[in-house]
């Protein structure tokens, strides 16, 4: 148990008489750090939730945009949503990232949507880690397998997604999962228990003694015993999900539904409550009506457990029979446990004796709510100072570069997922963004998952800034319009001042960057405690935000004909080697890190957006790519990966940068593209202000880039994309003895 | 024309295959509950992909025990053309109506990506429209897509011209390079890869546009004209 003795204090002044056992693990759950955000909600507060589009923002189970007019005159919505799954995921790597997958998934279906897209960050400890390699290769193989297993077989599309290494990760990965859905404005639904003496119905999969205590497991730091957590981690039946999606989905459509919530983290107590608490109504049941899958387990188990692939419904009194119809069609259980009450309580009787009885609105809405110390400067794992470096042979800090675990191609991870299915996806896994389109209204959504814990741990408002503006960046280079967002910050224990100043200062650097460009947050997760042994994960929030598009056919990375103009629209960029020191050419050719993340200035970087946006969907870029881990020459080489080279030259002008951080700084607002019309690019960029580059030719087989007539790299793309491409699968294949 | 698809508990290329033969086609589709003993007036019925009951026990083994299994069964036996793609070709395998086992894959890893084909005969409903070593990209997504069959199986195939698509990059191990069969009277036809992905110029490919034509336009011929129809 993780009360505190406040908190318990806090539970008797409500109860106005000392809690039961039950009592305590409902509060103890529902005031966890998972489910109460008790830590982090006010900061939350000072997140942009508003816009025009947003129909449904933070606080219920999935955020809900308005997406305009199908041409038969019907309003459509997308939900959307992320998720972390990080703890169990540790624990046991397969069925934690499984179930991470659908929960999320749940989170949208249960308001009414169909889910059409899953994307996923992940984030390990490095593959070759001398003393942890094995362990992360194995994390992240069962990681990828439960993602892929869960999704896969539920029908929905992992169209796309990063991964990233770093040794903050070794006893600590990340699994983040967001998911999208459509449908019709007028099909939304909501997780509330209204209308007194409805009947509260238990709908899918038994209840178990798995996932007990999951969410305050995921609301503590990892120490020695953790591993002993097994039992805590759910275990996922995608089948089932599959079919409560469908019955779900038309169960609703008979209109008997009232309200509907599925049970996640701290399953039956929260849907209860939650689904009370919003409607302002009490919910009675009785746990000897749920289905369960063990025999003698007491009210605190069956409150208590994290069995997937479960809803609550509340539904139209004297029309429980179409709902039980359609869940007896798909094979599933459907039970009437309870009915709604006037009285506000949540009341829990076993036989029909009370095991519980607590204010619904006190225990889901008042959780304690934690102004944590914060006045210090956020935690910095780095000097400021920059160390003495030469390269020798930038070929081969090229080479290492594209091999490297952030860098090389991730094609081995995401072939194992089903990317197409549904047949949406217009552009899937590997490109800046991943684009589905709606059939029904003839428009698509592109979205983009982007985190970077280097720049956050070197500073974590400024990271949070350039992630929200890679993000967009992203979306524009596609020609897409970013209008909603949603964030998972994953950070280490609150408790401690100087993570608690970096929570405070990302979401900080997240609210600016959204109101800038006009992406309200319209809900996600917080993951505190991401700790092991005492050590933190570096700050890692990461953003999902989404995009508007017209259907077609996409603009995509590579290269597609010879003799076309390279142009890197926004220029070389600025930096400096202070703002050096975040690159990955920092990380993988210098092994190190120092000063600050690269400096963005967001006015330069919208009219860089705008402008690679009008380029695209006027049809003048062949090719395009954002400019973002590794810098140009990086981003060269990957627009070399259908097999067309370049030559390329960084003018005079600008050649008192230094030849590595030429072509390797982070600089942000850069977008590389290619054309067979370099004047109307130019006339475009020029119109808004941005500089429009010509770096150079498209040509066959080799990637060529001079300085002052001096050339700084020559190598042919079949042995950049043959190191790129196998690095992955070759790091995996070695074994550390 | 009216395609039926067949819905098992955990189909999920349903939609697809609907869609992209009413949509990307032109012709009508409707959904088969797999509970529903008979076809009613289909002319040609489509297996799709997915995980037919969660893919417990084998791929197809617990879908081949539906009720509606009877019905394709019968529907096959008149001379119906029946198309199963993915998990279908996984449950007509299970069902007797194709030869052969599709076990795990090779490297033991789901796998999705465009594969390309080879059409080796343009003698099935499925193929007619196409041209013989004809090349296809058309994607897979699948854990268990190595065909397997024994020696005399695969001869059998080879000698009566029953090996319908071969890859040309092998993704999954199949024996014999083997994407597609079809049955001895050769109006049942099981594939791995999805034609009904690549049927919208959207999805980066539009080879799979002439299996599901083939099969839509063979049932205008006297051969393969729906069973009802016949005796109609």
């Amino acid at each position: 148990m993780s009360l505190t003795p406040s908190e318990l204090d806090k539970a008797r002044s409500i109860l106005g008489r000392e809690p039961n056992q039950t009592e305590t693990g409902i509060f103890d759950v529902m005031w966890s750090e998972h489910c109460s955000y008790k830590s982090s909600r006010l900061h939350l507060k000072k997140l942009p939730t508003q816009g025009e589009r947003v129909l449904v923002g933070p606080g219920e189970n999935a955020g809900i945009i308005d997406i305009g007019t199908s041409p038969s005159g019907e309003r459509y919505a997308i939900a959307f949503k992320i998720e972390s799954h990080n703890h169990p995921s540790f624990i046991e790597p397969f069925q934690g990232a499984a179930t991470g997958v659908g929960g999320i998934l749940r989170d949208i279906f249960t308001m009414g949507a169909r889910p059409i897209a899953v994307m996923d960050a992940i984030r390990f400890g490095p593959l070759d880690d001398p003393e942890n390699g094995d362990r992360n290769k194995r994390i992240l193989e069962g990681v990828v397998s439960g993602i892929a297993h869960y999704g896969n077989c539920f029908g929905v599309p992992t169209v796309g997604g990063e991964t990233q290494f770093e040794p903050c990760y070794n006893g600590n990965p990340l699994v983040n999962v967001f998911a999208l859905g459509v449908f019709r404005v007028d099909d939304i639904f909501f997780g509330r228990a209204s209308g007194i003496g409805n009947p509260v119905i238990y709908v899918g999969a038994k209840t178990g003694r798995d996932g007990i205590h999951g969410a305050s497991m995921a609301s503590a730091e990892f120490t020695e015993e953790s591993k002993q957590k097994r039992p805590n981690v759910q275990v996922g039946d995608p089948f089932m999900e599959k079919l409560l999606l469908e019955a779900c989905l038309e169960a609703m459509r008979t209109g008997a539904i009232v309200g509907i919530q599925d049970m996640g983290a701290a399953g039956l107590t929260c849907s209860t409550c939650e689904m009370g608490s919003r409607a302002g109504t009490g919910v009675e049941i009785d746990l000897a009506l749920v289905p369960q899958r063990e025999t003698g387990m007491s009210p605190y188990d069956i409150m208590l457990s994290e069995s997937q692939e479960r809803m609550l419904i509340v539904a139209d009194k004297g029309r429980e029979d179409e709902v039980f119809a359609v869940f007896r069609k798909w094979g599933l259980d459907a039970v009437t446990i309870g009915f709604v009450t006037g009285d506000g309580l949540l009341r829990v009787k076993n036989h029909g004796t009370v095991v519980a009885e607590i204010p619904n609105r006190e225990l889901a809405d008042e959780a304690p709510l934690y102004d944590r110390p914060h006045g210090v400067a956020p935690f910095r794992p780095a000097p400021m100072e920059a160390p003495e470096f030469s390269s020798r042979d930038l070929n081969a800090d090229l080479l290492a570069l594209v091999g490297s675990g952030d860098l090389c191609s991730k094609r081995w991870i995401w072939q194992q997922y089903d990317y197409q299915v549904r047949t949406n996806t217009i552009a899937g896994p590997g490109g800046d963004a991943a684009i589905v389109r709606i059939k029904e209204t003839g428009q698509s959504i592109a979205m983009s998952l982007d985190g970077n814990p280097r720049y956050c741990a070197l500073s974590p408002r400024e990271g949070a800034r350039l992630i929200v503006a890679e993000c967009c960046r992203n979306l524009a280079t596609v020609g897409a319009v970013p209008v909603a967002a949603t964030n998972n910050l994953n950070f280490g224990n609150p408790e401690r001042p100087e993570i608690m100043a970096q929570i405070v200062e990302a979401i900080e650097g997240i609210k600016e960057a959204c109101l800038f460009f006009e992406t309200p947050i319209t809900g996600g997760n917080v993951s505190l405690y991401n700790e092991t042994l005492g050590e933190a994960i570096w700050p890692t929030p990461v953003m999902g935000i989404v995009g508007l598009m017209k259907t077609g056919s996409p603009v995509t990375i590579p290269f597609k004909e010879q003799g076309r103009a390279v142009i890197l629209l926004g220029g070389m960029g600025s930096s400096d080697l202070t703002r050096f020191g975040g690159t990955q050419y920092a990380k993988v050719v210098l092994k190190t890190m120092w000063g600050l993340p690269p400096a963005l200035d967001l006015e330069h970087e919208k009219k860089v957006q705008t402008a690679i946006r009008q380029i695209v969907n006027e049809g003048f870029a062949e090719s395009a790519h954002d400019v973002s881990d590794g810098g140009l020459a990086v981003a060269l080489a990957e627009c070399t990966s259908g097999g067309i080279g370049a030559a390329v030259e960084i003018p005079v002008d600008i050649a008192d940068l230094r030849a590595e951080l030429a072509l390797f700084h982070e600089g942000p607002s850069r977008i590389l593209l290619s054309t067979a019309d370099p004047a109307a690019v130019e006339k475009i960029a020029n119109l808004h202000g941005v500089e429009a580059l010509r770096l150079g030719v498209t040509m066959k087989e080799r990637l060529r880039i001079d300085q002052r007539s001096v050339t700084l790299l020559d190598c042919p793309i079949g042995r950049l994309q043959e190191v790129w491409a196998n690095a992955l699968e070759s790091q995996l294949s070695l074994q550390h003895v | 024309m009216r395609i039926g698809v067949v819905v098992f508990p955990g189909s999920n290329c349903d939609h697809d295959a609907c869609y992209a033969v009413s949509h990307n086609l032109g012709h009508q589709a409707e959904y088969i509950w797999h509970d529903s003993p008979s076809l009613g007036n289909v002319d040609a019925v489509i297996l799709p992909g997915g995980f037919s009951y969660g893919d417990y026990l084998r791929c197809g083994a617990i879908a081949k025990f539906s009720p509606v299994m009877g019905a394709v069964q019968k529907f096959a036996g008149d001379g119906g053309l029946v198309l199963g793609i993915c998990n279908g070709f996984q449950v007509l395998v299970e069902s007797g109506l194709l030869p052969g086992a599709l076990l795990r894959n090779r490297d033991l890893k789901f796998v999705c990506r465009t594969v390309t084909l080879r059409v080796e005969t343009t003698n099935t409903p499925f193929t007619s429209g196409a041209r013989r070593g004809q090349l296809l990209r058309i994607p897979v997504a699948h854990g268990e897509g190595c065909y397997y069959a024994d020696a005399e199986t695969l001869a059998e195939l080879k000698a009566e011209d029953r090996v319908v698509l071969r890859y040309l990059d092998n993704p999954n191990g199949s024996l014999d390079d083997i994407a597609g069969i079809c049955n001895a009277r050769r109006n049942v036809m099981g594939l791995m890869p999805h034609p009904e992905r690549a049927a919208d110029p959207l999805m980066g490919s539009t080879d799979g546009r002439v299996i599901l034509e083939s099969m839509i336009a063979s049932l205008a011929t006297p051969q393969f004209a729906a069973p009802q129809a016949l005796t109609a």
